[in-house]
């Protein structure tokens, strides 16, 4: 492995938002999760966790609760409208105003038909789920106060609604039955167990256990001094977990007390303590207990009783980062394109003109310089965008347009737009999921890829000169592969198509042959070393050496690797992070020692890493006590001994 | 030199009694704990030591009660055998012998006629692997029973007995060791394992310390190492066990108990605080803090009512259920290293030593049992590691126990040495010692030794120091002023700015003898001139000693050198000397005895001896292993009258020493064990009779004491109920009634004693006792002292006075027929208070 020069760069100040709710579809195994800036993003769980779909927020559309009907996402939030959104295209399908104020909270009923959302004015408004959309269908009595949260009961005719210092039980086809009465509090989630018990907690750190018949209270636990913001109960209902705005997880089960008697209780157990600040999202999946929060992180705990061994899924999981390029590089230009939700950066690298010993580090001769500030326009927050390796071009993506821009970065900066796409365009608005720019004498950009369990298409435009763009579509079917890709590049000399997949498998597929390579297939037959496979991130970028065509470069959030084609292979016995012992050998037993994965994790937290022009790396590193110090402070907690 | 059989050594006082975790009664009346080489039976209210239940004859290793019957307890010891006693009345029932070393005993309601006890693996002391097994007690009328059939429940268990627990109505027994939980459940026959990770690689170490059953509902509670407690549940499963966990201690959980009732749950640890935690309700707790020291077990009265804890500071707390302490037994205070000198109190003959940090601790020999603290340094004590705090490192006190001296000091790192020299009178009133002056830093360096003169018409106090000076105080006696007498320097002395290591008064108070290093000075008090410089190089004196009454022109010294010199102040010559590696010489205050304790190759030798004389009047080799560093001669309370050459030498005091593992033993001779155990039968019987309201009220006190030696010296007499008198009437109602006989039985008997007895019946009883006491006689010369406030010691030991003997039947006679008509009295007074 040659060493490379590298530009370490911090200003990227990525942040992050928090975590507002979260809705797990059992059935197709997705996890859904919003955020406080209102984008939504989608977790298929059966796929390594692997973060398949984002749709990005709007200006003043925050989301205050999702829900899944049968394969259909369906949000509501404060500004008082129910939004499906569309998966294929990944962008909000439609909004339904409800008015009734802001809605607090939505929920669809067990058997898919309904949908019921909870009001500031204090209605609970049922919506009638129809293929084409929801319709109004009827109020439940309405209340005093706001309705903050809403469960069903499992059988659909019941419902259960947390309010302030009140719980109330509605029929669904009557209406109002009852309520249980607490004091002063707000009830933050409720949940409708099917044995007729609900369980409410609020914002006096309290898990109650009401009797849902009577309006009892039957038992009641108080878990911390701060509030208890969600609850979720699992699939068989034998366990509640509760999160609290300690950070903590509280896990409560349905047992019994003596072992030998049928008799159960609800009983408080284990304790996890995952988050530094307030869970404000939880879902039980049956083998792991998922939560975010405002401290941004996805954490996926396992619950370690369920899995007979270890293996993948048993292991503790935090996702930080999204599975996608939130930087592009110009390798040519030395310019780096940072994109954040309402605005893109354009910088320039600094320069050395130092030698060292590796390991050292060298004075910089000028400093990074920030050359743009692009304001994106509209409401949409950004999805995507590009910057072509000689700095010439840049584009971006938003839900409904596509923005392409003229750059000139030598003397004086300018930037003039080419194009503006408008959003109806169907091309354009497809899920624009990486774009790449490399402008030779054509700017050609693969825009992917529309990725569905059967075929993966690749879809390249090419737009020509400045003012002139037109349009190729480049079909060209890879076959099927069950995991969804998670990065890929196009080789720039041989014209390979490199694809690394969720479950860190890696394909290289010949567009002009229509075929696997050779590589390839050999790499398949032998299999991946199991270290690679048990990987936690997946990997986020693919790129090519242009001096060496052997080497491909890929990184992902904790290492970046260089696979060298023309090395041998490792099987599973050999030692697959080698590069401690290559450098005790000395230079004749080296040969016999290479593979062809060079893995180094001296850089952590990686958001991107490219290989310039000049043979130098860029690592754009985020790190997490940078995140972590931006959020805001953590509820006050006695610790001990201070 | 020969060796003596008739000597044993004995621990004798002052044994552990927090070593393993006491017993509350289920009446929560009594407390049990295993103590040395005994059980004691504790009275929960008074305090006091009702029993001492000797048998065992090594360590006790645990007390549980008798789960068939709540007035019987099991003891097992380290020598092989589990003891069923009667506590109430201390006596040994059965004696079962297992032949293992049993490490502890565990017993359910659920297992009748079943024991377990942890006995290890290979049926060898030294074993580091202990298994659980079950003990079927054989059913046998016999006293001693060999028990045949042992089988293994557990195996590889913590020897240590809070790792083991019964679960609800003993269905399972739960065993934890190092990071494994493990549950075996009897009706089954199948046990769960349950292990956790170790958290070693982030610094945690989460290893188990105890366990506790709920005894209602299926519920472990484990303490760790880290502090945490975790309450498990579903445990009958391999996978789907679950546990949640409560962390309120900073160190390691010593102890848990669960209440009778499961609602609460009890802890302990380090911090001294113990916390009760709310079974479901795990986050309100109540806490008791300040309990002096670490706790290292709970027991819960079978009721409820009464928790115990006892501490690191053998001392255990007796704490009412609304978590108030009510009690506190304190056994002896055992540091890891006794700073001070062994010490007797001569007013109250109590043996004084260092105990809690910056306090002298006055303890009972006789009655085993502390009887108060002084505090000394008088400044909060820090419980955190590290801290360096004033520390009581020498104490004296003159012959009248008039005076106390105390030095304290303390060695701050990079600063200078602080000492405090006090000066305490005492009090007459308060019953006990007033800091009078306190001298600070009164020498430059440490102080290496203190005395007072034993010189009737001064009081003096000479202290010798590192910084090669004595200095003489003098109580300065200000009578013509308001002040109260203090003390101040007299004298500074020296000698070649040699460094002296030790003093030494001689009996009578006109010499004093210093060891400078390997020059001895022997000085005049009363003028400081020194008389003569005696030396015997090689080596520097370490102990200095006159003889005394008639070895009184002996001084006598010990020196690094492997050396033992007499010296004779007549001629200032050398008498004798030995070639001995002396490491203590302790002379007898009351005789001319001096003993010297030896350390020979990793053991300890005593030789007792008077310097006139060439042979030693006893010597016994390897009497401990490691080096004796303090020993005391304690006085009797009652001379022995043995004739036996060898054990003369005891007659009058007794010689306690520490080991160097700080266990108290001492020596008894046969006779003394004779008496003990003739006392132990007094008491038995002394206890049986409860101190009632209605008992003081009447004022019979010291009739019945009369009436009770009589019978107490003839315990046989006593056993079989006479049918007819006051003794059977007495009997009747103090003994309890599940060991009487039928009612029907009892109530013929019961109303033929209460008629006005006919001329012939007293003709016939008085013979009767007349013949009882003829029999006592011999015994009670010796038997009886221990019944006796200390005061009446005199009486006491001329009890073989013929007069007294003869007065006191005639006594109990003319205030036996009053006494039975009281007794009816009595009964109605009972009996109309029963009705209402």
């Amino acid at each position: 492995m040659g060493e490379f020069k590298v530009h370490r760069v911090r200003f990227f100040e990525y942040m992050p938002t928090a975590i507002r709710a979260m809705s797990f579809n059992a059935h197709t195994e997705r996890l859904a999760l919003a955020r406080v800036d209102g984008s939504v993003e989608v977790f298929n769980f059966a796929d390594r966790y692997f973060q398949e779909k984002v749709i990005p927020g709007k200006d003043a559309h925050s989301i205050e609760a999702l829900c899944w009907v049968g394969g259909r996402l369906f949000s509501a939030g404060l500004h008082g409208e129910i939004t499906e959104y569309d998966l294929e295209n990944l962008r909000p399908k439609y909004s339904l105003e409800a008015y009734g104020g802001p809605i607090w909270t939505i929920i669809s009923n067990p058997q898919g038909t309904h949908v019921a959302i909870g009001c500031e004015d204090g209605t609970v408004k049922l919506f009638e789920v129809l293929a084409e959309g929801v319709q109004f269908e009827r109020n439940l009595d309405r209340q005093k106060g706001r309705i903050i949260s809403l469960s069903w009961h499992p059988s659909g005719t019941r419902i259960a609604a947390g309010m302030m210092d009140m719980i109330r039980v509605f029929d669904v086809l009557t209406g109002d039955v009852g309520g249980c009465k607490s004091r002063e509090t707000v009830v933050w989630t409720v949940v409708f167990l099917s044995d007729h018990t609900i369980f409410s907690s609020d914002s006096a750190g309290k898990v109650q256990v009401w009797d849902g018949h009577t309006g009892t209270l039957v038992k009641t636990h108080q878990l911390t001094k701060w509030d208890v913001l969600a609850l979720s109960v699992s699939k068989d209902e034998s366990s509640v977990v509760a999160g609290t705005s300690e950070g903590t997880v509280v896990q409560f089960q349905f047992i019994a007390p003596n072992l030998q008697q049928q008799e159960k209780e609800w009983v408080r157990t284990r304790t996890f303590k995952n988050h530094t600040h307030d869970v404000r999202a939880l879902v039980e999946i049956g083998t792991a207990i998922v939560s975010g929060g405002m401290d941004t992180q996805l954490v996926v705990r396992p619950l370690l009783e369920k899995f007979e061994e270890k293996c993948f899924a048993s292991g503790l999981r935090r996702i930080h980062f999204p599975h996608r390029n939130l930087v592009s590089c110009a390798q040519k230009a030395r310019l780096l394109l940072l994109q954040f939700p309402g605005q893109l950066e354009l910088w320039r690298l600094g320069e050395s003109d130092g030698h060292g010993k590796p390991g050292d580090i060298l004075p910089l001769k000028t400093k990074p310089e920030k050359l743009l500030y692009l304001k994106r326009k509209g409401k949409d927050h950004i999805c995507c965008s590009a910057l072509s390796s000689c700095g010439g071009w840049l584009a971006y993506s938003t839900v409904s347009s596509v923005r392409l821009y003229r750059l000139q970065t030598d003397n004086n900066i300018s930037i003039t737009k080419v194009l503006q796409s408008p959003g109806c365009l169907g091309m354009w608005s497809l899920p624009v999921r990486t774009m790449t720019t490399e402008l030779g004498l054509a700017l050609h950009l693969p825009v992917t890829l529309k990725e569905t369990q059967s075929k993966l298409c690749i879809t390249l435009a090419i737009p020509f000169s400045h003012n002139h763009v037109s349009l190729f579509q480049l079909h060209c079917m890879v076959p099927m592969y069950s995991s969804c890709p998670s990065a890929m590049g196009i080789h720039p000399t041989t014209n390979n198509l490199t694809m690394v997949h969720a479950d860190q498998q890696i394909f290289e597929f010949s567009i002009a042959e229509k075929q696997y390579t050779v590589w390839s297939r050999k790499l398949q037959m032998q299999g991946l070393h199991n270290l690679w496979l048990n990987r936690d991130t997946p990997v986020t970028h693919v790129t090519f050496n242009p001096k060496n065509p052997d080497q491909i470069l890929l990184h992902d959030m904790y290492m970046f690797c260089i696979i060298d084609q023309s090395l041998p292979l490792p099987d599973q016995k050999t030692q697959f992070y080698n590069q401690m012992t290559l450098r005790s050998l000395s230079e004749q037993e080296r040969p016999s020692h290479l593979h062809a994965f060079k893995v180094c994790k001296s850089f952590q937290d990686l958001m991107c890493m490219r290989l310039l022009d000049d043979q130098s790396l860029v690592v754009v590193e985020r790190p997490l006590m940078a995140i972590n110090s931006q959020l805001p402070a953590p509820v006050r907690q006695k610790k001990f001994a201070t | 030199m020969v060796e003596h059989t008739g000597i044993r050594v004995v621990h004798r006082g002052g044994s552990k009694i927090n070593f393993r975790e006491p017993v509350i009664t289920s009446d929560s009346r009594f407390l049990l704990c295993g103590s040395g080489e005994s059980v004691k039976v504790y009275s929960t209210s008074t305090e006091e030591c009702v029993h001492d239940l000797q048998g065992h004859t090594d360590l006790v290793t645990g007390v549980v009660l008798n789960p068939s019957n709540h007035l019987q307890a099991y003891s097992c010891s380290a020598d092989g055998t589990v003891r069923l006693w009667d506590f109430t009345d201390g006596i040994l029932i059965k004696t079962f012998i297992i032949r293992y070393h049993i490490f502890s005993i565990h017993v359910s309601e659920k297992h009748v006629g079943v024991l377990f006890v942890v006995v290890p693996m290979a049926n060898e002391k030294g074993s580091e692997l202990f298994q659980l097994v079950a003990v079927h007690l054989p059913r046998s009328g016999d006293p001693e029973v060999e028990v045949g059939e042992l089988s293994a429940v557990l195996c590889d268990v913590s020897p240590n007995p809070g790792a083991v627990s019964f679960g609800t109505g003993g269905e399972y027994i739960a065993a934890a060791k190092g990071l494994q939980l493990e549950v075996f459940f009897f009706k089954k026959q199948k046990s769960y394992r349950f292990s956790l990770k170790s958290g070693m690689n982030k610094g945690i170490n989460n290893s188990f310390t105890c366990i506790s059953c709920h005894p209602k509902e299926d519920c472990i509670a484990t303490g760790h190492a880290d502090g945490k407690i975790r309450l498990w549940r579903n445990f009958n499963q391999k996978k789907e066990y679950t546990y949640s966990t409560l962390h309120w201690h900073h160190n390691a959980v010593n102890t848990l108990r669960f209440t009778p009732e499961g609602t609460n749950l009890l802890s302990g640890g380090i911090e001294s605080v113990l916390v009760q935690w709310r079974y479901t309700q795990e986050n309100q707790k109540d806490f008791l803090p300040r309990l002096g020291a670490a706790i290292t077990h709970i027991a819960v009265s079978p009721d409820g009512s009464l928790f115990c804890t006892s501490h690191a500071d053998n001392k255990i707390t007796i704490i009412l259920s609304s978590v108030k302490v009510s009690a506190i037994i304190q056994g002896l205070v055992k540091d890891d290293c006794v700073r001070t000198d062994l010490m007797i109190d001569p007013r109250s003959k109590a043996l004084v030593l260092n105990g809690k940090p910056g306090h002298l601790q006055f303890y009972s020999l006789h009655r085993d049992k502390q009887l108060y603290n002084l505090d000394i340094v008088q400044q909060e004590y820090i419980h955190e590691q590290g801290v360096d705090q004033f520390q009581v490192v020498k104490a004296a006190f003159d012959t009248h126990g008039d005076w106390l001296a105390t030095v304290e000091e303390r060695r701050q790192k990079s600063s200078e040495l602080e000492i405090n020299l006090k000066l305490w009178s005492y009090d007459e009133q308060t019953q006990s010692f007033v800091l009078n002056t306190t001298v600070t830093a009164p020498h430059e360096d440490q102080i290496t030794a203190m005395c007072f003169s034993p010189s009737p018409e001064t009081t003096l106090l000479v202290t010798t120091s590192l910084d090669g000076h004595f200095k003489a105080w003098l109580l300065a006696d200000h009578s013509d002023t308001e002040e109260s007498a203090s003390w101040s320097c007299d004298f500074v002395g020296g000698y070649h700015l040699l460094k002296p290591g030790c003093c030494c008064f001689s009996a009578d108070g006109s010499l004093l003898a210093f060891g400078f290093q390997e020059v001895v000075t022997v000085w005049s008090p009363t003028s400081w001139e020194l008389l003569t410089t005696l030396s015997q190089p090689p080596g520097a004196v370490r102990d200095l000693c006159f003889g005394r009454l008639s070895c009184s022109k002996y001084l006598l010294g010990t020196s690094t050198k492997n050396q033992l010199c007499c010296w004779n102040l007549l001629t200032c010559s050398l008498e004798w000397n030995t070639p001995m590696d002396v490491s203590l010489l302790q002379a007898d205050p009351f005789s001319e005895n001096m003993a010297a304790f030896c350390s020979q190759s990793g053991s300890t030798d005593l030789f007792v001896f008077k310097p006139s004389e060439p042979r030693p009047l006893f010597s016994k080799k390897a009497l401990c292993t490691g080096k004796v560093e303090r020993a005391i001669f304690a006085p009797r309370d009652q001379m022995l009258e043995s004739s036996e050459e060898y054990s003369q030498w005891l007659n009058r005091s007794q010689l306690y020493f520490l080991t160097q593992h700080m266990d108290l033993m001492t020596f008894s001779t046969k006779t003394e064990e004779d008496r003990l155990l003739a006392s132990s039968k007094q008491l038995m019987v002394d206890d049986s009779v409860a101190i009632t309201p209605f008992y003081l009220l009447l004022g019979r006190h010291k009739q019945q004491q009369q009436e009770k030696q009589e019978l107490l010296t003839n315990p046989l007499a006593e056993r079989t109920p006479l049918p007819q008198g006051s003794i059977a009437i007495k009997e009747l109602l103090d003994t309890p009634a599940h060991v009487l006989p039928s009612a029907s039985f009892l109530c013929s008997m019961f109303v033929r004693s209460l008629l006005v007895s006919s001329s012939s019946a007293r003709v016939e009883k008085e013979p009767a006792e007349e013949e009882m006491k003829s029999e006592s006689e011999e015994v009670d010369s010796d038997g009886e002292a221990d019944l006796f406030q200390p005061k009446q010691e005199l009486w006491g030991s001329a009890a073989q006075d013929p007069v007294e003997e003869s007065g006191a039947p005639v006594l109990t006679k003319a205030q036996e027929r009053e006494l039975r008509r009281v007794k009816k009295l009595d009964l109605s007074w009972l009996s109309s208070l029963l009705d209402c």
